[in-house]
């Protein structure tokens, strides 16, 4: 035993003094290559999306190293993690930048840690561009209510999903009382929610319970069954489908049969296999993306994605490969490594099409584009109506 | 709202309550015998957990067994798993300080956890529905058929884990062991034997809890165990730490007391008011509710 | 006495030279951002490892809530800088203050109990703070507080460290730090021999909650924010690997421990899928081989090494 274990020691100790050693040599350049920065959520609790968001940039990257990379040089992607943890975010976001000298970072998913990173990114003049962070702060500063300089984003910010589902709500499918479950961990829930009660009173609605829950939770059943003595006919719920798959298919088992409705978070292939397919009939969300969407350079994604990985891709990997290409795009525009440079092409981008559409950026760093409602059939994604912003 | 509302959501949530808690005691078990055994705050127990559900995910859907030999197979595999994390990261510190060996649980927490997200990537799987979700409606109350499996079950198993603490060699032998190590060794114990055969029950108990969560909420992933992990062990020393019936009662308690801060003030202060009534409890009654007050000598 | 003089005079220097060539080689950029900003963190997790080492180490009291007190005092300053526009200093001694007064109020009740028991309710209490945070508007909920500013600076971060490494050395050689060691070795001997034991357990309680609260805020004016996902009992549990591997009762394993698992995460970086894995089996193995942590209980000087350092745990494996 005493020598099993002391080579078990030595072994442990040669594997961490050689990952030492390719750490500190690690640090060589090759001219050859331009590197960018991935600055994601691999461990902690929300590994599942920077996992997601990591594998697409790797098949963007792949893909546009293969047709020849850009302006002759290859991509490098530099993964640091952030432990889904604003402040390692910034720690991450500092190496980045200073150790490995990165040309534009993509990431952060999670709003409050880009924000946090912003402050790094923003005095080294390297673009960030994050994938999934809808807070409105991610690009402009709070304080000041100046954009940012170097904060951009791929996805909506929380005050139009909210708004888009009201008028959804409200026009369409003429509900008039509505009840909100909140994912109290996530500002992107709680910014959806707060919109989307704004605006559904403002457009004669009413507000008859208001719950939140905690990421990882497993069990709704004590909550929505305080729901459920409201007698709401309209449940929204602006979460992650992990959470929101249980919510609905715990609902429905409690007898709620109201449309449930709720934001991008919902789009994912697992959603029909935690909710169940019958759940999750009569329910809508809104979204910038939908797997089944028929455009050429979606499909290709998909199959793509499936091949590399083995699963449909979800929104957070439809973003980042759209923040990888943008990333892309912007540094050929440039016609230079610089990041300043790069920074001035990606706010220049004008209806650049990825696969969740076309892309403007406003001078918010936001960018411009339409909405989808889609809506559960069987298990299956349907179109049920486009918002124009 | 008025009482008859008031009354059925009580009965509701009480429920729910009932059939999230039975899920706790399964885990509190396994935790509780191994700290009445080696005294031992085993942190990677809530691990376990995740791993047999993990090897009941495996069962159902490449193997494509049905309910019942899937949970035998994850628990025979979770026992497995427990004896070896017991022989390779505990046995070797049998007379270390006891805050080492807690930091080497914590460790080999970690290590499963970061391990699984390795192999099984940390996207939550979907657990095959092994059988039918029929919704049963008792006035206005709902239950649902997965609640009374998972009642069932752990009250099979906790029938089962009682006969064999009570009534098999082995168990007397367990008893023997947590109640005074040293002179059941002088009586010709086997205490490393004992050992594993405690890891072995626990474990399988604890992949018992991650199947039928696996079935019930139909979503696993690596990092389900940390919190319910954390759980089970609020649940164990509010029963009173190394008393079997008192892990059960203790993690009933705790289930139903979630679903009533979720149901009657909000689901965000629910961890809070677990937290909080342990404490309580610790401070008036130290050796939890089914505890004795040992009074330390000198 | 003034032999106790001469040699903490002789350790100030000592600290004030490492301090300029360490500040010298920033100014140079010999050390990049990136290095500075894990050299700050280095010295916030001294701080959090020897005031756990000075309640779990000295006084024996088993405590894994740490997280807590470093939330109260990260949210309480960030709240005097950001909200109520009060300079850096008062922040501090706000945050520090703040923090130590929540140590003492959960500290006279709990800790009565002893072992595991008080170990799982200061686990427990610590994450009822965290989401009673999570639940307060007013510091951004589960967004967490943004928009700190950047004001710890290395200077401020090395001298209050040092000030604290000196203040609980100076403490654990005082009449009261004997009795918190008394305490430690033996708690109803200690009871019989007249110490109040309560007292004596709340104050070493109550400092090292308040010097969390000091790394508190110096940690939320570091990394621009406050948000609760930073302050979970995952933080607790590695602030206590920190104090274990270096050495429980020993103020350089402490250190020595914070300064190694700081870079051993810091290098890990690059390898995100295989770096907790390699954390945790670094974890187990260390203690495997050294349950009584790198120092054990003794201090790390010039004598040590003349008696060849602590290679292989020989004196635990022994028995």
């Amino acid at each position: 035993m005493k020598r099993v274990s002391k080579v078990l020691t030595a072994l442990v100790l040669g594997t961490v003094l050689a990952g030492l050693a390719a750490g500190c040599g690690g640090g060589e350049k090759k001219a050859d290559t331009i590197k960018v920065g991935a600055n994601l959520e691999m461990t902690g609790g929300s590994a599942s999306y920077g996992i997601s968001s990591k594998n697409a940039i790797e098949l963007a990257f792949k893909e546009i190293n293969e047709k020849g990379g850009i302006n002759g040089k290859q991509l490098e992607l530099v993964v640091a993690d952030n432990k889904s943890e604003a402040a390692e975010a910034t720690n991450a976001m500092q190496k980045l930048v200073s150790q490995d000298n990165v040309v534009a970072v993509i990431g952060p998913n999670l709003s409050s840690s880009v924000i946090a990173a912003s402050a790094i990114n923003n005095s080294a003049k390297v673009l960030d561009i994050a994938p999934m962070a809808t807070n409105p702060y991610v690009t402009v500063d709070q304080a000041s209510g100046k954009t940012k300089d170097f904060n951009y984003r791929t996805c909506f910010i929380d005050p139009f999903q909210g708004t888009v589902m009201a008028k959804f709500a409200t026009a369409e499918l003429g509900v008039g009382n509505a009840a909100v479950l909140i994912d109290n961990s996530s500002d992107y829930a709680k910014g959806l929610a707060q919109f989307f009660k704004e605006n559904f009173v403002k457009e004669g609605g009413a507000v008859t319970a208001e719950e939140s829950y905690l990421q990882k939770d497993t069990d709704f059943k004590a909550t929505l069954t305080k729901i459920k003595a409201t007698n709401p006919d309209f449940l929204y719920v602006p979460g992650y489908y992990q959470e929101v798959g249980l919510i609905v298919k715990q609902a429905r088992e409690l007898g709620m049969n109201m449309p449930i409705a709720g934001g991008d978070g919902w789009d994912s292939a697992k959603m029909p296999e935690i909710a169940g397919a019958a759940a999750l009939n009569n329910t809508y969300f809104s979204s910038l993306y939908s797997p089944e969407d028929s455009s050429d350079i979606n499909k290709n994604f998909v199959a793509a994605y499936e091949k590399a990985y083995g699963q449909k891709p979800d929104v957070f990997a439809a973003l980042s490969y759209d923040s990888a290409l943008l990333v892309a795009e912007a540094i050929k525009n440039a016609g230079s490594t610089e990041p300043a440079k790069i920074s001035e092409a990606m706010a220049k981008i004008n209806g650049f099409s990825g696969v969740s559409g076309s892309v403007t950026f406003d001078d918010k760093h936001n960018p411009v584009k339409s909405a989808v409602i889609l809506e559960y059939k069987d298990g299956a994604q349907s179109l049920k109506t486009k918002i124009n912003p | 709202m008025d009482m008859g509302s008031l009354l059925h959501q009580f009965l509701q949530q009480l429920i729910n309550g009932i059939s999230l808690g039975s899920i706790y005691a399964l885990i509190a078990l396994g935790y509780t015998m191994i700290y009445g055994i080696l005294k031992l705050i085993n942190f990677a127990h809530g691990d376990i957990y995740m791993l047999g559900a993990y090897f009941g995910f495996v069962a159902t859907t490449m193997f494509g067994f049905s309910f019942l030999p899937a949970i035998l197979f994850a628990m025979a595999c979770a026992a497995v798993a427990g004896i070896i994390i017991e022989r390779i990261a505990y046995r070797p510190m049998r007379n270390a300080p006891r805050i080492a060996i807690l930091i080497t649980a914590i460790g080999v927490s970690f290590l499963l956890e970061y391990g699984m997200m390795l192999i099984a990537t940390p996207q939550p799987r979907t657990f095959p529905a092994v059988f039918s979700a029929d919704v049963y409606h008792l006035g206005p109350l709902v239950v649902n058929s997965q609640q009374v499996v998972i009642l069932v079950s752990a009250i099979i198993l906790m029938a089962v884990l009682t006969y064999i603490v009570q009534y098999t060699k082995i168990g007397k032998a367990m008893r023997a062991v947590s109640f005074d190590a040293d002179a059941a060794r002088l009586m010709g114990i086997n205490i490393d034997r004992v050992i594993s055969a405690t890891f072995a029950l626990g474990s399988a108990l604890a992949a018992a809890g991650g199947v039928l969560v696996g079935i019930y909420y139909n979503s696993i992933d690596p990092l389900m165990g940390m919190v319910p992990g954390i759980k089970a062990f609020v649940a164990a020393v509010l029963g009173g730490i190394g008393i079997i019936p008192g892990a059960m009662v203790g993690g009933i308690i705790l289930g139903v007391v979630e679903a009533m801060v979720s149901g009657f003030i909000s689901s965000t202060f629910r961890d809070a008011a677990a937290f909080g009534i342990l404490i309580i409890i610790l401070l008036y009654k130290p050796a939890g509710i089914f505890g004795k007050n040992v009074r330390e000598k000198v | 006495m003034n032999y106790l003089r001469k040699a903490d005079l002789k350790r100030i220097v000592a600290c004030a030279i490492l301090f300029a060539a360490v500040q010298g080689m920033m100014f140079a950029d010999i050390i990049g951002p990136f290095w500075e900003l894990n050299i700050v963190l280095i010295c916030i997790n001294i701080i959090l490892a020897v005031s756990l080492n000075l309640i779990n180490g000295y006084t024996g009291q088993f405590s894994i809530g740490h997280a807590g007190f470093l939330a109260v005092g990260a949210y309480t300053g960030a709240i005097m800088t950001v909200k109520l526009g009060f300079p850096f200093e008062v922040a501090l001694i706000v945050g520090t203050v703040a923090a130590g007064f929540l140590g003492f109020l959960i500290g006279l009740p709990t800790l009565r109990l002893n072992g595991d028991y008080l170990a799982i309710a200061t686990l427990g209490l610590g994450e009822i703070i965290r989401i009673c945070i999570l639940n307060i508007d007013y510091v951004g909920g589960a967004s967490g507080l943004m928009g700190i500013p950047r004001l710890t600076t290395f200077a401020w971060v090395f001298w209050i460290m040092i000030f604290i490494i000196f203040f609980i050395k100076n403490f654990k050689n005082s009449s009261y730090g004997r009795c918190c060691l008394a305490i430690r070795e033996n708690e109803i001997a200690a009871d019989t021999m007249g110490i109040d034991t309560t007292k004596y357990k709340v104050m070493a309680f109550t400092l090292g909650a308040a010097f969390a609260g000091t790394a508190g805020v110096l940690f939320a004016h570091y990394f621009y924010i406050a948000h609760p996902a930073s302050f979970t009992f995952m933080r607790s549990f590695d602030i206590l690997t920190m104090v274990v591997l270096g050495g429980l009762g020993s103020m350089t394993g402490s250190i020595t421990g914070a300064i190694l698992l700081t870079f051993i995460s810091a290098y890990l970086a690059e390898y995100p899928e295989w770096r907790m894995i390699i954390y945790s089996v670094t974890m187990i193995v260390l203690m495997l081989h050294r349950p009584q942590g790198l120092f054990g209980n003794k201090e790390l000087s010039m004598k040590m090494f003349g008696l060849g350092g602590g290679k292989d745990g020989r004196t635990a494996e022994s028995k």
